[in-house]
C-alpha cells in the first residue's frame, strides 16, 4: 500500500531540543500555563478521561439491553445510567472534543499568531471544564440524576428527587467553558491573522471553528438561563414551568432546544473542519469548491438557529409552528450536503492514499451521510410522529455524532499527533483499530434503525421479546466498538516514548502548522510568517521542498 | 532565495521601533491590536449576556400575553417612584462612566478616579432602592415560592380604585408575574453587584495611575459592560413598572 | 477583506475621543425620555401603551449603544457584532412566539 509519509532518517533524528513541551518543567508550569498548546494537551487528557466514563455508561446500557426484562439494572438505575451517558458524552466530550483540543492547539498556528487572543481566559475555560466534570462525578457518586440529558420539564422540576440541581449547575459551568473557548476563537480569527493571511487563504478547519464558535457564543447562554430557571423552579418553586401555577413546561423545551439544536452543529462543524484538511492532504489536492465549503460552514451556523422545534413536534406545539420548523429543517440539510459533495469532488482524480486519518475520514463520509439523511427523514413531521422517541432517533444521532464526529476527532488526533507530540503513531495497529471501529459501529447502531422503525421506544430498560435479536447484535457491536476505542488509547500512549520521530511535515501537507517544527516552540513561529500562497497549494509546497534541506533536532 | 518561506524579520523590526509599554502582552504585535482585540472580546461577551437575558424576556412576553390582568395588577403594586428613581440613577451612572472613560483617554488620573467613585455611589444607590423594594415585596407576601399570597390581588387596590379585583385563578397568576420580576431584577442586580465590585478594583488601580498612561482598554471595556447593564434596566423598567398605569 | 492589523497606523476610530458635551447631551436626552415614558404610561392608549413604551426604550438603548458605547465611532466589525446579537435575540423571541401565537388557532 502506498503512502505519502516521509520521515527523517530514524537513526539520526531526534526531537527538537526546545519545544513547548520542555520549555518549562513542573506541575505549576502546566496548571498555570497561558500556552494554548499546553492547554490543548490538558483538555485532551481530561476529555479522554470523561469519554471512557461515558463509554462505561454505554457499556452498562448495552449490557442491560441484551435481555428483554430489566434484569441487570432497575428501571430507575437504568434512567440514571443513560442520563449520565448523555450528559457526559454531550457536554464533557463532544462539545469540547475537537475545538478545545485540536482547535486550541492549531487555530493560532493556522492563522499565524503566537497564541490565542486571551490566554488567561483559555486557561479559565479549562478550569471551568474540570470543575464541571468534578461536579458531574459528584452527582454520579451521590446517586445520579435520571431526567435524561435533556432535563425535560415537568419531570425534572416536579416529579423527581434526584440531583437535578447539581447536574444542571454542572452543565451551566461547562457551558461557560464552551462560551469562552468560542469567544477566544472568534477574536483570534478576526484580529490576529498574520500578514497576508486573508479570510480566503485560511484553512477550512479555521472556517469551521469560526462557525462553531458563533454558535457557542450566541447559543450557550440560552442554555445557561434555562438551567437557572430549572434550578429556581426546583428550589424556590417560581412556577414558570409549572402548569398548576400557570407556567408552561413547553417553554423549557423551547429555551433548551434553542441551544441544543445549534449544539449539535457546535459538535459536528469542527469535525467537518478536520475532514476538509485530511481529505485534501491524502488526495494531494486542494479542497474542491473552497468558497462553497467555507460559506456552507457559516450557513450551517446561521440556519441552525432556525430549526430547534423539530425536537418538539409531538410535545404539544402548534401544528402551524411545527410546519414552519419542519420546512426550515429541510433547508439546514443543504449546506451539510454541499460539503459532502465537495469532499467527494476533492477525492475525484486525487492521488488517494489510505493512512489512518484517511480511513477515519472515509468512515465519516459514509456514516455521516447516512446519519444526516435519516435526520432529514426525522425533520419531516409526518415521519417524525412515528419515529420520535424510538431507537430510530438514537441511531440517527449516534450515526452523526459517533460515526461522524467521533471518527472525525480520531482522524484529527491521528493526523496532528506528529505535530503535537513530535512522534508518529504505529500505522499498522492504528489502521486495524480504525477498521475495528467502523465494523463495530455498524454492528452496534445499524440494528437500532431497524429497532426504531419496528417501534422499540428509547430510554426503556425493558422491551418486548421480539426486539431481542437486534438488541443482541447491537450489544455485540458495542463490545467490538469498545476494543476499537481502547486500542488508540494504548498505542498513542505507547507512541509517546517509542513512536518514530516525525519531523516537521511527515504528511507533506500544506498549512502553516506543517512549516514549523514538531512539537512546536512555545511562541509557535521564530518569525511572524508572511503568507503569500493560497490554502491547499500543493504546487507551492513542491517548489518549497525543492529548495529545502530537511533537518530535525 | 525563496521568498515564499516563513519570512524574515519585517514584523519584528517594526515592533521594536514602537513603544513597548509594560501592559503590552507578548502575543500582540501592538497596543492598537491589543486594545481592539480586548474591545471585540468584550462585545462578544455582551452578546452572550443579550442571549442570557433574552431567555427571561422570552418567558416574560409569553406570560404577559397569557395573564395580562395579573400582570397589570402585579405592576400596579410596584412603586413607580422607585422604578423611575432607579432608572435615573442608572442613566446618570452611565454618564459618569462615559466621563470616566474620557478621563482615561485624556490621561487625567484624579478625574478618572472621581468619575469611577461617582459611578460606584450611583450603582450602590440603585442597589439600595432595589433592596428596599424587595423588602417591601417580602412584607406584602409577594415573593413567589417563599411566602406568596394572592389575597392582596383579590381586594381593591387603594392606589388604583378603578381596578377590578381579580378572581382566584387569575390572582394566583400574579405569582408568575412576580417570579419573572424577581428573576429579571435579581439577575440584573447580580450583574450590578459584580459590576460595582469590579469597578472598585478598577478604581483602586486607577488611583495608582494604571489607566492614565495609555492603557485605556480595561476602563473602556468595563464601561461597555456597565452600559449594557443599564440597557437591560432600560427595558425592565417599562416592562415591569409601567404596565397600564393609566387610570 | 483582512488587513494586517499590526502593520497599519492606528486606525482612525481608536483616536476618536468623544467629547463630554456629547455625553451630556445624550444623558439629558435619556433623562427626558425616561420622564416621557413614565408620563405616557398614565395616558390611555390601549394596546399602543406597550408599543410606545417599547419604542421609547429602543430609542434610549440606541442612544446608549451609539454614543456611550461608542458604536457610532467604531469599526464595521463592532457594528456587525452588535447587529448579530440583536438578530439572534429577535430570532429567539419571534420563532418561539410562532408556537404560542398559533396554538389557539385550532388544528387544521
Amino acid at each position: 500500500m502506498s503512502t505519502i509519509v516521509i520521515l527523517p532518517d530514524q537513526t539520526t533524528a531526534t526531537l527538537p531540543k526546545v519545544s513547548y513541551l520542555n520549555k518549562e518543567y513542573g506541575l505549576k508550569s502546566w496548571l498555570l500555563t497561558g500556552d494554548h498548546k499546553r492547554i490543548a494537551v490538558l483538555y485532551m487528557i481530561s476529555i479522554t478521561f470523561f469519554f471512557f466514563i461515558g463509554g462505561a455508561m454505554a457499556g452498562l446500557i448495552r449490557l442491560e439491553l441484551l435481555t428483554p426484562p430489566s434484569d441487570l439494572l432497575a428501571a430507575d438505575t437504568y434512567n440514571k445510567v443513560f442520563t449520565a451517558h448523555g450528559i457526559i458524552m454531550v457536554f464533557l466530550f463532544l462539545v469540547p472534543s475537537v475545538p478545545a483540543t485540536i482547535g486550541n492547539f492549531l487555530i493560532p498556528i493556522m492563522v499565524g499568531a503566537k497564541d490565542l487572543a486571551f490566554p488567561k481566559i483559555n486557561l479559565l475555560s479549562w478550569y471551568l471544564y474540570v470543575v464541571a466534570g468534578i461536579m458531574i462525578l459528584c452527582v454520579l457518586s451521590f446517586g445520579g440524576v435520571d431526567t435524561g440529558w435533556t432535563f425535560t420539564t415537568p419531570l425534572s422540576t416536579h416529579y423527581l428527587n434526584t440531583h437535578v440541581v447539581a447536574a444542571g449547575l454542572a452543565v451551566f459551568v461547562a457551558g461557560f467553558s464552551s462560551i469562552f473557548t468560542g469567544l477566544n476563537f472568534i477574536v483570534t480569527i478576526h484580529r490576529m491573522r498574520a500578514p497576508g493571511m486573508t479570510w480566503f487563504r485560511l484553512p477550512l478547519f479555521v472556517w469551521s471553528h469560526y462557525a462553531a464558535s458563533i454558535l457557542m457564543v450566541l447559543g450557550t447562554p440560552v442554555l445557561a438561563i434555562t438551567l437557572v430557571l430549572v434550578v429556581l423552579e426546583r428550589t424556590i418553586g417560581i412556577g414558570v414551568f409549572d402548569p398548576t401555577k400557570g407556567g408552561d413546561p413547553l417553554l423549557f423545551q423551547h429555551l433548551f432546544w434553542f441551544y441544543s439544536h445549534p449544539a449539535v452543529y457546535i459538535m459536528i462543524l469542527p469535525g467537518m473542519g478536520v475532514i476538509s484538511e485530511v481529505i485534501s492532504t491524502f488526495s494531494r489536492k486542494r479542497v474542491f469548491g473552497y468558497t462553497a465549503v467555507a460559506f456552507s460552514s457559516v450557513a450551517i451556523a446561521v440556519f441552525g438557529f432556525f430549526v430547534w422545534a423539530h425536537h418538539m413536534f409531538v410535545m404539544g406545539i402548534s401544528s402551524y409552528s411545527a410546519l414552519v420548523f419542519s420546512l426550515l429543517t429541510m433547508l439546514v440539510a443543504v449546506p451539510s450536503a454541499i460539503k459532502i459533495f465537495n469532499w467527494s469532488a476533492t477525492l475525484y482524480k486525487g492521488s488517494i492514499t489510505f493512512e489512518t486519518p484517511m480511513l477515519y475520514a472515509f468512515g465519516f463520509l459514509g456514516l455521516f451521510t447516512i446519519g444526516g439523511l435519516t435526520g432529514v427523514f426525522l425533520g419531516s413531521m409526518g415521519m417524525d410522529i412515528h419515529l420520535t422517541e424510538t431507537y430510530f432517533i438514537v441511531a440517527h444521532f449516534h450515526f452523526v455524532m459517533v460515526g461522524g464526529m467521533l471518527m472525525a476527532y480520531l482522524s484529527g488526533v491521528h493526523f496532528w499527533w506528529p505535530k503535537i507530540t513530535g512522534r508518529m503513531y504505529p500505522e499498522g495497529v492504528s489502521k486495524l483499530a480504525a477498521v475495528i471501529t467502523f465494523v463495530g459501529f455498524i454492528l452496534t447502531f445499524f440494528p437500532q434503525f431497524l429497532l426504531g422503525y419496528l417501534g422499540m421506544p428509547r430510554r426503556y430498560a425493558a422491551y418486548p421479546p421480539e426486539f431481542q435479536v437486534l438488541n443482541v447484535f447491537s450489544s455485540a457491536g458495542a463490545s467490538v466498538l469498545g476494543v476499537g476505542y481502547l486500542l488508540p488509547l494504548l498505542y498513542l500512549t505507547w507512541s509517546l516514548k517509542y513512536g518514530k520521530i516525525a519531523g516537521p511535515n511527515p504528511w507533506q501537507a500544506t498549512g502553516l502548522e506543517w512549516q514549523i517544527q514538531s512539537p512546536p516552540l512555545t511562541e509557535n513561529f521564530v518569525e511572524t510568517p508572511i503568507v503569500t500562497h493560497e490554502a491547499y497549494d500543493y504546487e507551492w509546497l513542491e517548489s518549497k521542498k525543492g529548495s529545502e534541506v530537511p533537518t530535525v533536532g | 532565495m525563496d521568498s515564499h518561506t516563513v519570512a524574515a524579520q519585517t514584523a519584528e523590526a517594526a515592533h521594536t521601533e514602537h513603544e513597548h509599554p509594560a501592559f503590552l502582552r507578548h502575543h500582540f504585535a501592538s497596543v492598537e491590536q491589543q486594545r481592539e482585540t480586548a474591545t471585540f472580546g468584550m462585545w462578544l461577551f455582551l452578546l452572550t449576556e443579550i442571549m442570557f437575558f433574552g431567555g427571561l424576556f422570552c418567558a416574560y412576553l409569553i406570560f404577559r400575553n397569557w395573564y395580562y390582568p395579573a400582570f397589570v395588577d402585579g405592576s400596579h403594586s410596584l412603586h413607580i417612584w422607585a422604578g423611575t428613581l432607579n432608572t435615573t440613577l442608572l442613566i446618570v451612572s452611565s454618564f459618569t462612566m462615559a466621563m470616566g472613560v474620557h478621563a482615561s483617554e485624556t490621561r487625567m488620573r484624579k478625574a478618572l478616579v472621581g468619575w469611577c467613585i461617582a459611578t460606584i455611589i450611583l450603582g450602590c444607590g440603585f442597589l439600595c432602592v432595589k433592596a428596599y423594594e424587595w423588602h417591601d415585596e417580602w412584607v406584602e407576601h409577594h415573593v413567589p415560592g417563599l411566602n406568596f399570597s394572592p389575597e392582596g390581588f383579590m381586594k381593591v387596590n387603594p392606589d388604583y380604585p378603578a381596578d377590578k379585583p381579580l378572581q382566584l385563578d387569575m390572582a394566583e397568576k400574579t405569582q408568575v408575574y412576580f417570579s419573572l420580576y424577581f428573576a429579571m431584577t435579581g439577575m440584573h442586580a447580580l450583574h450590578m453587584i459584580i459590576g460595582v465590585s469590579l469597578l472598585t478594583i478598577l478604581t483602586i488601580r486607577a488611583w495608582g495611575g494604571a489607566y492614565t498612561s495609555g492603557h485605556v482598554a480595561p476602563v473602556e471595556n468595563f464601561g461597555l459592560y456597565w452600559h449594557f447593564v443599564d440597557i437591560v434596566w432600560i427595558f425592565l423598567f417599562p416592562l415591569l413598572y409601567l404596565i397600564s398605569r393609566h387610570q | 477583506m483582512a488587513e494586517a492589523k499590526h502593520h497599519d497606523e492606528p486606525t482612525h476610530h481608536e483616536e476618536h475621543i468623544v467629547s463630554p458635551k456629547v455625553y451630556l447631551l445624550i444623558g439629558a436626552a435619556l433623562l427626558v425620555l425616561t420622564a416621557t415614558t413614565t408620563a405616557v404610561s398614565y395616558v390611555e392608549l390601549g394596546d399602543f401603551n406597550a408599543v410606545v413604551a417599547l419604542a421609547i426604550a429602543c430609542i434610549k438603548m440606541t442612544l446608549v449603544v451609539l454614543f456611550f458605547m461608542h458604536v457610532k465611532y467604531s469599526s464595521k466589525l463592532t457594528k456587525l457584532t452588535v447587529g448579530a446579537g440583536f438578530l439572534t435575540f429577535i430570532v429567539l423571541i419571534t420563532m418561539t412566539m410562532t408556537d404560542y401565537i398559533s396554538r389557539a388557532w385550532g388544528r387544521w
